[in-house]
């Protein structure tokens, strides 16, 4: 039954690639059909699995074996793992991704490639769903890698836009950095435990030595670096905004990236064993929530603007995980209202786009919630959500952060509640920028609301993005659910609960006067004269520069200069060795003159020699 | 019987022979000079013959008559083929198969 | 004796290609079909065959057939089926239809020769794979080279003579070091067993060389078996003749018969030579990884696409390799696998790009850009054909390359770690050549580009079908190897390693 729930959208995605134009008509219905159906078997087994006791709620279904040389003790089963922890997210993946279906059929209406598009949104959603259900590292690497694709075809899907493919293949080559980790770590659990199973490694790791976990955890940690946009991961995401918005809504806000945060929850017990791995899974949450919140606060392209709040979102998480038990589950708490508020925020922001002919350059909006009603209402219910204001429900599952790395260390702490401070003041700028402040638009453009198909999603979205912090924290419901997965420890944070919340909130309200005093008035044009703070941040903190000085520059060079001396040394090695033999022979041949005479004597001397040579012999 | 006068008389006419063969340019002579190379090797087969009593000598010396026949025969039409079309007879000029 | 039906499979492309000259007033049938019918009749025989493969059977050879040649030296016309050959004929009983089919464009006037080489290639690779005497081994290996010469030198670009030449002359290089081995292997085996013999299994079994004849003679098969595979650095005659040879040949050459290559390896060099096989080990696995890598960072920085594809292949045969030598069971399992995923693969990506590079008579990457939208089907076929060549899970590709890395871990970290890095390089290689070759803006040329038609679509889907079957399920494969992997680990004397921790559990 469960398998079903992949193979919907996985048969979907296969016809409607294989039949080409003929599903041109009915694509999209069915593709969506695919999702929703995917959801509400999601959603039957979830109730199923209610019903069942606590300890009987992990279920595996073993579909077939994959792969298997008995001789070798290798196994790998193609079987999915439906416990506590997967069926949140398959319920996350398929709601928040057939409300984007839903959404991209007004979004996309006018693409002739419609059809591809929601092609690859199946592809997509059933990668991410084997992701999540797989019951083993190497089949979760089958769909890791899945959905690594679906967004490699997404953010190039309009492929005429040399920049669309440039960050496309980025993304791509960026994840299969952090594939190679987790590659190395498949094979490692391997060698040491004989089994790449979850339960298998899981149990394994409380027996083995050190070394095990350490190297296995920062392994992991790399692909997830890779995968959740991570330093030093990260400068793929901003240019994956190339794609369109209903992509970087599903795929590169509420879902994929977060994959990595899910690899290290469903590690738990490999990064239990080792503090330092957990030590520098909270350093790089950290590095990231700050780095991501501060390019976000300098971008005037709102989609960008976005992308590096959900680096930054996704460094919450990741701290989070990183903090053990007391942080696990409300890091996939974060995961799911950041899910849901996150991606209101991009369908609002495809929205705002969709009604200023595709521009993107915040400067040039303003006003637009005076035109646009719900998309304001839904975006703001996001960004309340994000900042966290109780009682919608960022606050829930932020504060719930905020006191875990409080309780692990007061440097952990200083930076989610300095980072909670830069939310604010971004979403601030964001919102400000948007749709208050006086209109900066063109006077050709005339800004509308968008269809219901459009604004339906965003509604659906906002109302979890409002309530799911209540629903899911209510009587300690989430920690009690996700506990048999992934373990839970009451966090103790030095102050009290109230303190921590009251801090929090000034911190955020600190945040949003800031960025309301600096935003009281707002250039057309970029200021060019500014800080070397705000260069920096413009320019992604130098991730890039970074990237091409350290890499690709010296990889070009390399590339060149072997492919020179493959040619010149190697090659000409072979090609100096047909020369030196054509040389030597076109010398040897001078010796044929075509005089007979000089054959003859040559006849008689070489008679002559061997008679010599013989009779030496002889003698 | 002692074959030596016959040996030696053998070697003498194969040296003429193969003098002539690298000295003379006319082709005609050149030619002959190997006929004379040959029959030097017939007269040692037949000595060699008569001295140990049997014939396989004499068979050899047949093959190397037929065989030189039969060279004649080819040997004097690919001259005469050259001289027809070089006006010449000479072996030095005949060099093109070189290199 | 049994029913002969690895001779017949061996000779059903023989008599075609003579068939194809009989006059065409005598015959209903068209070259192109005769071509087409044999090589899927071999099909046919092929599956029948491998229907009939006992995997539970321990024996090394099945279907055994044998004549005697040469007695005097012990020579016999012996043609047997291990698992790993059941796999490569498999794997060339199902390129040989397809090439025929995409290629018809390619013999152009001379038709009727290119057919014929082709089909002259099958015979010659089928019967390699068969042979079971080593002598009869080695001369298939070298006739081999002959329909390629002739395919290279008569039908491929403005340097095909030259390439052609290069192709026979490592061709012939590492045959003759072979032949004088081989020569010596003869008479070592004749001091020691009283008897002159070739046969493979009775030179595995009985044979006991002393170390220093062992590594000579291993090196000697060795030099053979690595130029022709190809390994750096024997490997530049490659990306000079697939720049210079049809799509089809290209197809044929790398998909097919550089596998004699690693075939020779795992099937001929382990099994009689295993003390010298293992000394040499370390050493080859060295060569091999920085093949992988070498292989890897050069196509990055080709300007031509059949450059580019054949560098790619020097990197995968690297990984081949690989797991061939490490000596694990997974990694020899591996290998397998990943001479038929690659075979596969070269083959869509000759194929689709040969559809594409006949169009403008040009391989030239930087000609190119733009086709998303004039070709879109094209462009989705190449992207699948590169995806499975850089091993995307899913994909056939990625359960060999995976395995042979595991393999390799198993025994050798580094060297694994390393060869590891490659799938980050592969990325690059191929997502930029797609990037500069399919998407970005369309120019006035892009637009003349036509696309695949129904037909040439139906020609390349088996190759896509079997990647994605045989990624998601690669246990027919497995089976088939399974026993000749088995029994190559006992006579190399090897075992897999152990897991470092005992599993808690057992399942």
């Amino acid at each position: 039954m469960i398998a079903a729930v992949i193979a919907l959208p996985a048969l979907s995605a296969a016809l409607l690639l294989s039949l080409g134009n003929r599903t041109n008509k009915f694509g999209p219905w069915m593709a969506i059909g695919a999702s929703a159906s995917s959801f509400l078997i999601g959603f039957w087994q979830f109730l199923q699995m209610l019903a069942r006791p606590e300890e009987e709620r992990t279920v595996i279904t073993t579909v077939y074996e994959w792969l298997a040389v008995p001789a070798a003790g290798f196994k790998v089963d193609f079987a999915l793992q439906l416990d506590q922890l997967s069926i949140s997210f398959v319920l996350l993946i398929t709601f928040v991704g057939t409300l984007i279906h839903i959404y991209s059929l007004g979004y996309m209406s006018h693409d002739e490639n419609q059809r591809r598009f929601f092609a690859y949104l199946n592809l997509f959603v059933a990668a991410m769903l084997l992701l999540v259900l797989a019951d083993n590292y190497l089949l979760l690497y089958v769909g890791w890698e899945g959905v690594g694709l679906a967004s490699y075809l997404l953010i190039g899907f309009w492929q005429h836009k040399p920049t669309a493919a440039v960050a496309a293949k980025k993304a791509f080559v960026a994840n299969r950095v952090g594939d190679f980790g987790l590659s190395l770590a498949i094979m490692t659990m391997f060698i040491v435990f004989g089994s790449v199973s979850f339960s298998d490694v899981n149990e394994g790791v409380l027996g083995a030595p050190a070394w095990v976990s350490l190297t296995i955890g920062l392994l992991l940690l790399l692909a997830a670096c890779g995968k959740s946009a991570q330093f030093p991961l990260q400068s793929w995401l901003l240019d994956a905004m190339e794609g369109p918005t209903p992509v970087s809504a599903l795929i590169h806000a509420a879902t994929m990236v977060t994959a990595g945060v899910y690899l290290i929850v469903r590690s738990a017990s490999i990064f239990n064993a080792s503090e330092v791995a957990q030590t520098a899974v909270i350093v790089i949450g950290a590095i990231s929530l700050l780095m991501g919140a501060i390019i976000g606060a300098a971008k005037d392209d709102i989609k960008k603007s976005l992308a590096g709040s959900t680096m930054s979102q996704i460094g919450y998480m990741v701290l989070a995980a990183g903090l053990g038990p007391i942080g696990y589950v409300f890091a996939i708490l974060h995961l799911i209202t950041h899910g849901f508020f996150k991606a209101v925020m991009f369908l609002g922001a495809g929205s705002v786009m969709h009604a200023t002919d595709d521009n993107v350059d915040m400067r040039r909006y303003g006003g637009l919630s005076k035109v646009m009603i719900f998309t304001t209402i839904t975006f703001f219910i996001g960004y309340l959500a994000i900042i966290g204001i109780p009682p919608f429900a960022g606050f829930y599952s932020k504060d719930h952060i905020i006191e875990a790395a409080l309780s692990h260390s007061w440097w952990a702490g200083a930076a989610v509640l300095f980072g909670a401070g830069l939310t604010a003041f971004y979403m601030t700028r964001m919102v400000v920028m948007t749709f208050f402040s006086k209109p900066r638009w063109e006077d050709d453009v005339h800004p509308h609301e968008s269809p219901l198909s459009m604004t339906l999603p965003m509604i659906l979205l906002s109302i979890g993005a409002a309530s799911m912090g209540i629903i899911l924290t209510n009587n300690h419901m989430f920690e009690h659910w996700l506990e048999p997965v992934t373990g839970f420890v009451e966090p103790e944070p030095p102050f009290s609960i109230q303190t921590i919340t009251i801090i929090t909130l000034s911190v955020v309200a600190t945040g949003v006067l800031a960025a309301i005093w600096q935003y009281r008035k707002i250039a057309k044009v970029a200021p060019k004269k500014v800080s070397f703070a705000v260069t920096a941040a413009r320019k992604d903190l130098y991730g890039d520069v970074m990237n091409e000085a350290l890499l690709m520059k010296p990889g070009q060079a390399l590339t060149r200069a072997l492919n020179i001396f493959d040619k010149s040394v190697v090659d000409g090695f072979v090609n100096g060795l047909g020369l030196f033999t054509g040389g030597i022979s076109s010398r040897l041949r001078k010796s044929e003159t075509g005089y007979v005479r000089s054959y003859a004597m040559s006849i008689v001397l070489g008679t002559a020699i061997l008679v010599i040579v013989l009779l030496i012999v002889r003698l | 019987m002692n074959p030596d006068a016959y040996l030696v008389l053998s070697g003498i006419i194969f040296s003429i022979g193969t003098l002539g063969v690298l000295l003379r340019r006319n082709a005609i002579v050149a030619f002959m000079s190997v006929e004379l190379m040959l029959n030097a090797a017939n007269l040692a087969f037949v000595t060699g013959a008569r001295v140990w009593g049997n014939l396989d000598g004499q068979t050899a010396a047949f093959f190397v008559m037929v065989v030189a026949a039969a060279e004649v025969v080819i040997g004097l039409a690919i001259i005469l083929t050259i001289f027809r079309t070089r006006n010449s007879a000479s072996v030095d000029e005949a060099s093109l198969l070189r290199w | 004796m049994n029913f002969p039906w690895l001779l017949i499979i061996l000779l059903i492309p023989l008599i075609a290609s003579v068939l194809l000259f009989i006059p065409k007033k005598y015959v209903i049938f068209k070259d192109q079909q005769i071509a087409l019918y044999s090589s899927l009749i071999t099909l046919l025989f092929v599956i029948v065959v491998a229907l009939q493969f006992d995997t539970s059977s321990n024996a090394a050879t099945q279907f055994d057939i044998s004549f005697d040649w040469i007695p005097v030296f012990g020579i016999s016309f012996h043609l047997g089926l291990t698992g790993i050959s059941l796999v490569l004929i498999a794997l060339t009983a199902v390129l040989t239809p397809i090439v025929i089919l995409a290629t018809e464009h390619e013999g152009q006037k001379k038709n009727r020769e290119f057919l014929m080489w082709i089909l002259l290639i099958e015979a010659s690779a089928l019967a390699v794979f068969l042979a079971r005497d080593l002598f009869l081994f080695y001369v298939v290996f070298e006739a081999m080279l002959v329909p390629i010469f002739f395919l290279v030198g008569r039908f491929g670009g403005p340097r095909k003579n030259a390439a052609a030449l290069k192709f026979i002359l490592f061709g012939l290089a590492g045959g003759l070091v072979m032949l004088a081995a081989l020569i010596w292997l003869y008479f070592a085996a004749a001091t020691q067993l009283g008897r002159g013999t070739f046969s493979i299994s009775a030179l595995s079994n009985e044979l006991n060389l002393d170390i220093w004849t062992e590594r000579w003679l291993f090196l000697g098969f060795f030099f053979a078996f690595a130029l022709k595979a190809p390994m750096v650095p024997g490997h530049t005659w490659l990306p000079d003749t697939a720049e210079q040879a049809t799509p089809g040949t290209s197809t044929m050459l790398i998909g097919i018969l550089d596998k004699v290559g690693t075939y020779g390896m795992l099937a001929i060099l382990l099994p009689i030579f295993p003390n010298a096989s293992k000394e040499f080990a370390p050493a080859i696995i060295g060569f091999a990884v920085f093949g992988v890598i070498y292989g890897a960072l050069i196509a990055i920085a080709q300007k031509d696409m059949k450059r580019t594809f054949a560098y790619i292949s020097i990197s995968h045969f690297g990984f081949i390799v690989m797991g061939i030598f490490s000596f694990t069971s997974i990694g020899m399992i591996g290998s397998t696998i990943y001479m038929v995923a690659h075979g596969l693969s070269t083959a869509g990506l000759f194929l689709t790009a040969g559809y594409l590079i006949r169009q403008k008579d040009n391989s030239l990457i930087q000609n190119f850009g733009g086709l998303t939208k004039a070709a879109p089907v094209m462009t989705g076929l190449f992207l699948v054909a590169g995806l499975a060549s850089i091993a995307l899970p899913g994909m056939a590709g990625f359960v060999a390359e995976f395995m042979v890395l595991t393999g390799t871990f198993q025994v050798y970290k580094i060297p694994a770690i390393i060869a590891t890095l490659a799938i980050v390089l592969a990325a690059i290689y191929m997502l930029w050549l797609y990037q500069r070759v399919f998407t970005g803006n369309e120019n006035k040329d892009s637009k003349n580009i036509v696309d695949l038609n129904k037909k040439q679509i139906l020609i390349l889907s088996p190759i896509v079908v079997l990647t994605v079957l045989f990624g998601f399920y690669p246990t027919p494969i497995i089976k088939i190897a399974e026993t000749s992997i088995a029994n190559t680990m006992t006579y190399v004397g090897v075992t897999d390693p152990q897991p470092i921790i005992e599993k808690v559990v057992s399942k």
